[in-house]
């Protein structure tokens, strides 16, 4: 439902009237803004051929080199992203099904190590992992992919993993209790509940709120930048106008790679919710209401 | 546990930039946010483009990315500032975009039956949006508001990470680079910082969200 909708009535001829002449003016303004903006960055000489070349001009000297540091960014930034992803669903199973079958207090150092992590910044995770493991004296210096990588895999991992296990878990509760009860009546076990009744179909439901997390964790590989750990696509950014002397150029290049995948997986979210609400195999309108709400807070909780 | 004891004071100051970075953002971005979310629900079209692209461009890009563009990309085109400025100021932008979110959905959670049902019994626009429809937007608006801002409290720890001086992050960083504390202890200081924040705050969110839930 759009927004307007809730709000005005539907406007009649004035009301019609109004809103065009304000569009046309807004329309003007935006304009005039950008039209602002472009001459600022023209009058410091921002497009000039030789802070834009190295990126859009094959012909350049430093095209091949800039878009090679770009490209192992990139492949850098899915490796750590994908790993990441990976070790956080499987654990992040594990807790949140862990949370879901223990007792009441058997569970609650679980409940606390959830909380330590998800009230802890996934910064202060990574550097957490680059300075206290080592300090530690664990040395992932001889694993693949080099320790900056495990560094922020772990790092993301430890935060992605309770956030994970607190989405599958809110997806259980927002079963039917009919279901569990059907599967207790025909004689399975509480892990065979578990395993073959309640999780696929919280998977299911949580789908939207699962790929909205992978945004979350894509965001967050760029935060080894920041700490210098490990060379993903921003760190590519950051060696390339540190070298040629074009931030605002380089920037927007990597900024608009993100912002482009970042809003594909954002759009795939809201059409498997829109299909999963669609279907006549979800499980009721009730657990639909749960589902966008909770797929909405896990957005922006970001 | 030296570490702490012996800078206890150096942390506390921390923790106290690290709130002062925080109630800034805080009204920067519900600011902010309020006004782009009234763009994306006005009636005049350009408006409400303006708003979705504002929030699909800047939701979609680390936070990161927008901190690197503010310090170094605006010097380059002669907008000068420190890296406090330039860190507070990306971190209510990124802020605010999910923010706009947060209160587009509760305005979007009003059935339309509502204002329609004001507007039958004569209420005026004003008295619609004042009396009847933002009173139950807001209160759908206040969990994920609050998750919003215990989400800006963490990324304030970005700010530090990436050079804006005095805050509970670069605190750490100071004794275990600077003065070779180990880190261990130094970062298990920091962490209990953050987590005397958001634990709370998660706390009073759940309390918050339980009494003022409404029945559909």
């Amino acid at each position: 439902m759009s927004g307007g909708l809730v709000l005005y009535d539907v406007p009649g001829p004035r009301a019609r009237r109004r809103q065009v002449i304000l569009a046309i003016v807004v329309g003007l303004a935006a304009a005039g803004l950008i039209a602002l903006v472009l001459h600022r960055l023209n009058a410091q000489g921002q497009f000039e051929a030789k802070l834009w070349d190295p990126l859009v001009n094959p012909s350049d000297k430093n095209f091949a080199a800039v878009w090679g540091l770009i490209g192992d960014g990139f492949v850098n930034t899915m490796k750590a992203a994908a790993l990441a992803i990976a070790f956080s669903l499987s654990l992040g199973t594990v807790i949140g099904v862990a949370r879901l079958m223990l007792g009441r207090w058997t569970r609650i150092p679980l409940v606390g190590f959830i909380e330590l992590f998800r009230g802890l910044p996934v910064v202060i995770s990574i550097f957490f992992a680059s300075r206290v493991l080592p300090d530690l004296g664990v040395d992932l210096s001889g694993w693949p992919g080099g320790e900056g990588l495990w560094f922020v895999v772990i790092g993301l991992t430890a935060y992605n993993s309770v956030i994970l296990a607190e989405i599958l878990r809110s997806g259980v509760n927002a079963l039917p209790k009919g279901q569990s009860e059907a599967a207790v009546a025909i004689g399975l076990s509480r892990l065979q509940t578990m395993g073959i009744i309640l999780l696929p179909q919280a998977v299911r439901i949580m789908l939207p709120a699962l790929i909205s997390q992978l945004v979350v964790i894509l965001k967050d590989t760029s935060l080894a930048a920041v700490l210098g750990v490990y060379p993903e696509m921003l760190n590519a950014a950051k060696y390339i106008y540190l070298n040629l002397d074009n931030p605002i150029q380089a920037l927007f290049v990597v900024g608009t790679i993100f912002v482009v995948i970042n809003f594909a997986l954002s759009k795939l979210a809201g059409w498997v919710e829109r299909r999963l609400s669609r279907s006549k195999r979800s499980p009721g309108q009730d657990t639909d209401d749960e589902v966008r709400y909770i797929t909405d807070t896990a957005e922006l909780a970001q | 546990m030296d570490a702490i004891t012996d800078n206890l004071d150096l942390f506390v100051s921390g923790y106290w930039t690290s709130l002062k970075i925080c109630l800034i953002a805080l009204v920067g971005s519900l600011v902010l946010g309020t006004i782009i979310a009234a763009c994306r629900v006005s009636p005049v079209a350009p408006l409400r483009w303006i708003g979705a692209t504002w929030v699909n461009m800047i939701r979609n890009a680390p936070l990161t990315v927008l901190l690197f563009f503010f310090a170094f990309g605006l010097p380059e085109i002669g907008v000068l500032g420190s890296y406090w400025v330039f860190g507070v100021s990306a971190l209510i932008i990124y802020t605010s975009a999910f923010v706009c979110e947060a209160l587009r959905a509760g305005i979007n959670s009003v059935s339309s039956g509502q204002a329609e049902a004001a507007r039958a019994i004569g209420l005026p626009f004003g008295a619609t949006l004042r009396e009847v429809i933002l009173p139950q937007a807001f209160r759908t608006s206040i969990p994920p508001l609050g998750s919003v801002l215990i989400a800006m409290f963490k990324n304030s720890a970005v700010l530090g990470a990436f050079g804006v001086g005095g805050d509970l992050f670069s605190v750490s960083d100071t004794l275990t680079s600077a003065r070779g504390y180990a880190a261990t202890p130094v970062l298990l200081g920091v962490a209990v910082g953050y987590l005397l924040i958001t634990l709370p705050a998660g706390a009073l969110l759940a309390l918050l969200e339980r009494k003022t839930a409404i029945l559909r």
